[in-house]
């Protein structure tokens, strides 16, 4: 194996992680806003949120990523909805809005469903005694019922946090310039298909190891209570 | 300070409730016994809603709790209630446990909402245990805790869901003690207890429910020493013995 494209090439993959790396986080941030909301539509009484959320969440997780990224990719515009064309290290800001759109709503469906197996396991004398004190539903909610129902999940939430990052990978087919695209055009441009890959998987396991890391550390603060 | 209204419930075919009458004046101990599935804790549990009624009325203050629109959680807040299970927050000290209401709700600053908290640990004893999670407490611990929670919003009327019934029982005692000197300085309290003795000291008025309705109420005295109703002599047979 011959890695010395490396010493000519080695920004496109940190840029490329960089990409990465901010597609993760914001994808973190919406998919967890947006899915603690359809976990809290989902256990609501009123039906018609329920079944809103409850369609959302199977259509999400009954259809592919790419098909998913296509449709907003295309969809965005489609619909009217346009994003000023600035360059984003390196990317068109337009393509990396719908990327992040595309990969917060696909991880959304999959966070409502962890955040709901969560709230469920709280014991139900929590939102009572919240609510005896006079607490409104959403206080009670906001309090006492989600920190100890993230607490609970945890560790599912931190795998979803490391599938996202392995899937971010995706979006490089509309030519977001992210790690797995970079990794492409090193590979065509030394004509070397095989080791750069070495070199990405590298990157993408050393940022999904840290991440998981971090949330053990996470969940042991969190246990100084039990 | 409280009543209740010809109120009924149901659990889909299950009528718990047959039409309870009820009224609690200001200061009163009223200590509601009965075996279990009588209805008792459902009746508790409808006077702060923590369950809908079906139909009846139950007035606090005047103020209609079963017809309320939004108004329920700042009924609520005159309204303590103690539960079987303590259900203190696990994620907040016993400190945090205590002000939370007050800092939220009442807008109360920190250290304001704080300095009640502490006064009220050290009426039920636990001065020490401010800074504690509530799983390094005891059952009794826990519950004198939750006892100062409910406080802590200084309501006019206290809700007790069988306080004790969770208890390890040389832990019992601790928790009615507290309880006995709540009722000394004049809280208005309804009681539902399976603590015989316990609920001869400390009631104003024994109420007992069998099967959805109020059987028999009276003093305490007349109560235990003299019951006229067959159920309510059979029950005290089998719990006194």
């Amino acid at each position: 194996m011959d890695f010395s494209f490396l010493k000519n090439y080695y920004m496109f993959f940190l840029e490329g992680a960089k990409i990465t790396l901010l597609l993760a986080i914001l994808t973190i941030f919406f998919g967890v806003i947006f899915g603690i909301l359809l976990a809290l539509m989902r256990i609501s009484h009123n039906p018609i949120l329920k079944t809103i959320s409850a369609a959302y969440i199977e259509f999400i997780r009954g259809t592919p990523i790419m098909v998913q990224l296509f449709i907003v990719y295309y969809g965005l515009s489609f619909i009217g909805i346009t994003f000023p064309d600035i360059n984003v290290l390196g990317s068109s800001f337009p393509d990396l809005m719908a990327g992040v759109t595309a990969l917060s709503i696909n991880s959304a469906a999959y966070v409502a469903e962890i955040v709901r197996a969560g709230i469920q396991a709280v014991d139900k004398g929590q939102m009572e005694a919240s609510r005896s004190l006079g607490l409104t539903y959403f206080m009670s909610m906001k309090s006492i019922i989600l920190p100890q129902a993230i607490k609970n999940v945890l560790p599912a939430l931190g795998n979803e946090f490391i599938a996202i990052i392995k899937e971010s990978s995706i979006v490089s087919i509309i030519g977001i310039h992210e790690l797995m695209y970079n990794t492409d055009m090193v590979r065509g441009n030394t004509f070397k298909p095989f080791e750069p890959l070495i070199v990405t998987a590298g990157i993408y396991f050393i940022i999904t190891f840290s991440l998981s890391t971090i949330v053990r550390t996470l969940e042991r603060r969190l246990k100084t209570s039990d | 300070m409280i009543k209740v209204i010809d109120l009924h419930k149901n659990f889909k075919n299950l009528h718990v409730l047959k039409g309870i009458n009820l009224n609690v004046s200001k200061g009163e101990v009223v200590v509601i016994i009965g075996p279990s599935g009588s209805g008792k804790s459902t009746l508790l549990r409808c006077l702060n809603k923590l369950e809908e009624s079906n139909s009846g009325e139950i007035l606090f203050k005047d103020i209609s709790v079963t017809n309320c629109k939004n108004g329920i959680n700042k009924i609520r807040q005159d309204m303590g209630m103690v539960f079987q299970n303590f259900n203190l927050f696990p994620h907040m000290t016993v400190l945090e446990n205590i002000t939370l209401a007050p800092i939220k709700i009442k807008k109360m600053d920190k250290k304001q909402a704080e300095d009640i908290g502490f006064k009220l640990l050290g009426r039920v004893g636990l001065s020490d245990k401010a800074n504690s999670y509530p799983n390094q407490l005891s059952g009794g611990q826990k519950q004198r805790v939750a006892i100062a929670r409910a406080l802590a919003m200084s309501p006019d009327l206290m809700l007790f869901d069988e306080p004790t019934s969770a208890l390890d029982p040389e832990m019992v005692g601790e928790v009615l003690e507290v309880m006995k000197q709540l009722a000394a300085e004049g809280m208005t309290m309804i009681i539902v207890t399976h603590e015989m003795t316990f609920a001869r000291q400390v009631a104003d008025r024994v109420i007992f429910m069998d099967d959805g309705v109020i059987l028999e109420e009276g003093s305490p005295e007349e109560f235990f020493t003299n019951p006229k109703n067959q159920r309510a002599q059979d029950f005290l047979k089998r719990v006194v013995n």
